[in-house]
């Protein structure tokens, strides 16, 4: 028996359409990188015509051409240069000072139920100050140098990376640790073996956290009493009324986030090739 | 420094230290030895016994299976061979050839391989942990990869694999340990049909050159009567020893011509007679429970 095309007992619920299917196919990737585009350069452009116009009042917002304009004079002059490396020397330093301990910390919390007794009240109670907060006791302790901005990143680094850390050992499910009593791991072998590894999906998130906060608090840091530094370089202008360098200050941070980001996710792609089915 | 135990002691009574169990006289025929073993759980204010009375001699070569309804305590079992928990009464007793090999591995149920480890470091886990010389490793692995084929995918990861496939990787892992009794809980439960049977095949062939002592636990009185040469069937809680029944077909065994024989079908059927009164039993119990959760 065959079934005609149109006739009253059969109704079509589903067919190939060829069409939809390869304009998909093609497109999908290369639309989406394009659309992410799409939306900062329309700002762009509406901000520069807005200035051009009159619209925006250039003295609290120049015109993104004269924003580029300074970047490249600041480039050229090298102080942009000094600067950001200033900033980038800082949030390295203080990212080992913070996140070395919090991932010792946090392996042995997700492993020692004890050591997470102890341990939680102390992070739960500490973790909601927010870090600008404690800046000027930093100064007090540190100093003006270069002391009190690593220690400043260093504790914004140590409470994400901690946390995350601790919550990937006890995602961790627990037949992987009967696993490796069962085969006679040592401790030393079941932290390299298993939690480590098994936490990593969740370090790396609290790593990228991490860089996000300490690039915040790096700047944040810088304006008092650093001689050098983006968050200087900002401060600076405000006090010579340099708008624009303020504008290429912010700029070149934001860029500095978007790229430790891509640059997380590269070592993210290295270190953790099991997780997901990327 | 890292108190591992207490991690994994949640939800049972005592810290699952490995547990030794004690040495047999060399030349003994007998295996393993379990002696008035009793195992009891708390289960809130209450105890609750698990296993009860058992009292068994495995010979050494044996592929012994035990069948019983959930909740007969019949992974408790193995895990109190594996020396992931300890017994509350009683021995277990096993030969020790003092030939320095493991004395068992286990085939845990479920995905047990680790996901972050390729086929080939999952299998050669064991191995590594022993520090084996890599040369020796990379043999031995390769082998059991090679036995369970898997040697095309020893650089994949495992969420790239099938179930089965996995599981496998779990197979190869417990035999490239070499261990002289091997513990098997419900290794294929999960697998479809199709899948459950090749994998019976393969272990087949694999056991057939070896002939370790198996402990081998499931719910399937096909997969029973297809694998073993003596089954164990356990009643419902507190599991006790209920029967014990001869397996008397040839080996080697071919799983689909075996599942032809009249022979076959009469050893499940009177295998299903011990068992269905008990899973009748474990049934109301189960019931029971909920009832005096739920009911009025």
């Amino acid at each position: 028996m065959s079934a005609q095309a149109g006739s009253s007992e059969f109704v079509t619920v589903a067919s190939a359409s060829a069409k939809r299917r390869l304009s998909l196919s093609f497109g999908s990737a290369l639309t989406e990188r394009i659309m992410t585009l799409v939306s900062p350069v329309a700002l762009l452009l509406v901000w520069e015509l807005a200035g051009r116009v009159g619209l925006l009042d250039q003295r609290y917002f120049p015109t993104p051409s004269t924003i580029f304009a300074a970047l490249h004079a600041l480039a050229a002059s090298g102080e942009l240069w000094s600067n950001t490396k200033a900033s980038l020397v800082r949030l390295a330093l203080g990212f080992l000072v913070g996140g070395i301990p919090a991932l010792a910390i946090g392996i042995l919390m997700g492993l020692s139920r004890p050591m997470r007794l102890v341990v939680d009240p102390l992070i739960a109670a500490t973790y909601p100050v927010p870090k600008s907060a404690i800046l000027p006791l930093l100064l007090l302790i540190f100093g003006l140098g270069e002391g009190s901005k690593i220690a400043m990143v260093a504790i914004g680094v140590f409470y994400p990376v901690a946390i995350n850390t601790t919550a990937g050992v006890l995602t961790i499910n627990k037949v992987y640790f009967e696993v490796g009593s069962h085969f006679g791991a040592t401790k030393w072998q079941v932290f390299r073996t298993i939690a480590l590894p098994g936490a990593l999906p969740l370090i790396m998130t609290g790593i990228k956290l991490g860089a996000g906060l300490g690039l915040v608090l790096i700047a944040l840091a810088e304006m008092v009493g650093a001689k050098q530094g983006l968050g200087y370089m900002i401060w600076n202008s405000w006090e010579l009324l340099a708008v624009d360098t303020m504008y290429a200050g912010v700029l070149t941070i934001a860029v500095i986030g978007f790229v430790l980001t891509l640059f997380f996710n590269e070592i993210e792609r290295l270190l953790v090739p099991w997780n997901r089915a990327s | 420094m890292i108190a591992l135990t207490k991690r994994m002691s949640r939800g049972s009574v005592e810290t699952p230290a490995l547990f030794e169990p004690v040495a047999l006289p060399a030349g003994d025929q007998c295996k393993i030895r379990f002696r008035n073993l009793r195992k009891d759980f708390a289960a809130g204010n209450r105890i609750f016994t698990a296993l009860d009375e058992i009292n068994l001699e495995i010979a050494n070569g044996t592929f012994f299976v035990i069948v019983g309804p959930s909740g007969c305590g019949k992974t408790t079992l193995l895990r109190m061979l594996a020396g992931l928990e300890r017994p509350s009464a009683g021995t277990i007793e096993c030969a020790r050839r003092g030939s320095g090999r493991p004395r068992m591995s286990m085939v845990f149920q479920g995905d047990a391989i680790f996901p972050w480890m390729t086929v080939w470091d999952n299998a050669a886990y064991a191995l590594k942990l022993r520090n084996v010389p890599p040369g020796e490793v990379a043999d031995i692995v390769g082998h059991f990869l090679d036995r369970t084929g898997l040697t095309k995918f020893a650089r994949a990861y495992p969420h790239q694999l099938s179930g089965g496939m996995r599981q496998r990787v779990s197979i190869a892992r417990a035999f490239a340990n070499d261990p002289e009794i091997l513990l098997m809980d419900e290794p294929f439960s999960a697998l479809d049909e199709q899948n459950k049977t090749l994998l019976q095949e393969e272990l087949l062939r694999i056991w057939d050159e070896t002939k370790k002592t198996v402990l081998f636990i499931t719910h399937s009185v096909d997969e029973a009567v297809t694998l073993g040469d003596k089954i164990m069937i356990m009643t419902a809680h507190p599991g006790r020893i209920k029967e014990l029944v001869d397996v008397p077909f040839e080996r080697p065994r071919k799983v689909i011509d075996l599942r032809a024989q009249p022979a076959y079908g009469e050893l499940v059927f009177r295998i299903w007679g011990y068992l269905r009164e008990e899973v009748q039993q474990a049934r109301l119990q189960s019931e029971g429970r909920l009832e005096g959760k739920y009911g009025a």
